[in-house]
């Protein structure tokens, strides 16, 4: 199969699953309890995609490593400023320091 | 009562709200660019997935596995599951958008992204009547849609020529952080995220990806589980 048809298979299941429930709207309603659930999918769904990055490093356990202190820096900024460009800039800026020192390496 | 905001000052409003975001996937899509056409994609072909998948985590997963040699279904049914969350996305906007037309629906789908949804949740949020906010997200959506391209072909382009040192890549998972921390409102919604976060670090090595599936599943139910309006 060429890469070009993988792709293209891959793009259109990506719009089929974000068309699903806009598309249908009004055949068939959510429940409540499914309504109930959504308030807990960005909370839930972004933390999954997250916290491997800030405590694995190639397929291991990893505590002791500068991404999780820049993230959880980076996750104090945001909780005081509310501010995603400040959040990143101060991550990034952690990170690059104790790279930079050498830290934890 | 005031008249509804026009559509004009809904698409700008989209504009802006996205735009810190759209700011954040700049070095998520140069990356991309680089990281795809080191993994063997075709510079067309790379520039060309971004506006065909248009989804960050599936496109880093796509250069992870094409570099593996992953068989092309595999590699479909891994963008489908990494994707699966943008259902309940689509579950979440389905009402609000119910009174549009399929061209609409289709449009705003195609550019339904992370960051697009977290760019509105906060004007879909808004009880007050609002005939015109799917501009809103139009804005959103094509804010992001057009800096996402750019950023990757312009990583195209560089192939190379960014140091790894630079750990650019780290600015996405930066991103996520600024948006998931501010959501933090009461208990439930700490142990969803919680349990999602352990879930998913013990789950890492799942194949294909499957562990962000199985740990946002066990997010939410944790979440259910403790909900204050729970169970009446």
């Amino acid at each position: 199969m060429s890469l070009w048809v993988v792709m293209l298979a891959a793009g259109v299941m990506t719009f089929v699953i974000r068309l699903s429930f806009i598309g249908t709207a009004g055949r068939f309603d959510a429940s409540p309890w499914f309504a109930r659930a959504l308030r807990f999918v960005p909370a839930a769904a972004l933390s999954a995609l997250v916290w491997p990055d800030l405590v694995v490093i190639d397929g291991a356990l990893a505590l002791a490593q500068p991404r999780l202190v820049a993230g959880l820096v980076a996750a104090g900024i945001a909780w005081r400023s509310r501010n995603i460009l400040l959040t990143i800039g101060c991550g990034m800026l952690s990170l690059w320091l104790m790279q930079w020192l050498q830290v934890f390496m | 009562m005031s008249a509804p905001t026009p559509p004009r000052s809904e698409f700008v409003g989209g504009l802006y709200a996205v735009a810190p975001l759209a700011l954040g996937s700049i070095p998520f899509g140069l990356i991309y660019g680089v990281l795809a056409v080191k993994a063997g994609l075709s510079p067309e072909l790379a520039i060309a997935v971004s506006a065909i998948v248009f989804a960050g985590s599936a496109q880093f997963m796509i250069t992870q596995l094409v570099t593996a040699g992953t068989p092309g279904l595999l590699i479909v049914v891994s963008v489908m599951t990494i994707n699966l969350r943008h259902a309940l996305y689509s579950a979440d906007l389905a009402r609000k958008l119910a009174h549009l037309s399929p061209a609409w629906k289709s449009i705003l789908a195609y550019l339904l992204t992370d960051e697009a949804y977290a760019a509105t949740l906060a004007r879909f949020a808004d009880p007050a009547p609002a005939p015109h906010r799917h501009w809103h997200l139009l804005g959103a959506g094509l804010g992001l849609w057009l800096v996402w391209q750019a950023s990757s072909v312009a990583g195209v382009l560089l192939g190379g020529r960014i140091p790894a040192g630079w750990s650019l890549e780290f600015a996405g998972t930066l991103t996520f952080i600024a948006i998931v921390v501010p959501l933090l409102r009461d208990r439930a919604i700490l142990v969803a995220m919680a349990t999602a976060g352990l879930v998913a670090v013990a789950a890492h090595a799942f194949p294909y990806k499957l562990a962000v599936i199985a740990a946002a599943a066990a997010g939410i139910a944790a979440g259910l589980a403790l909900d204050p309006r729970g169970v009446r």
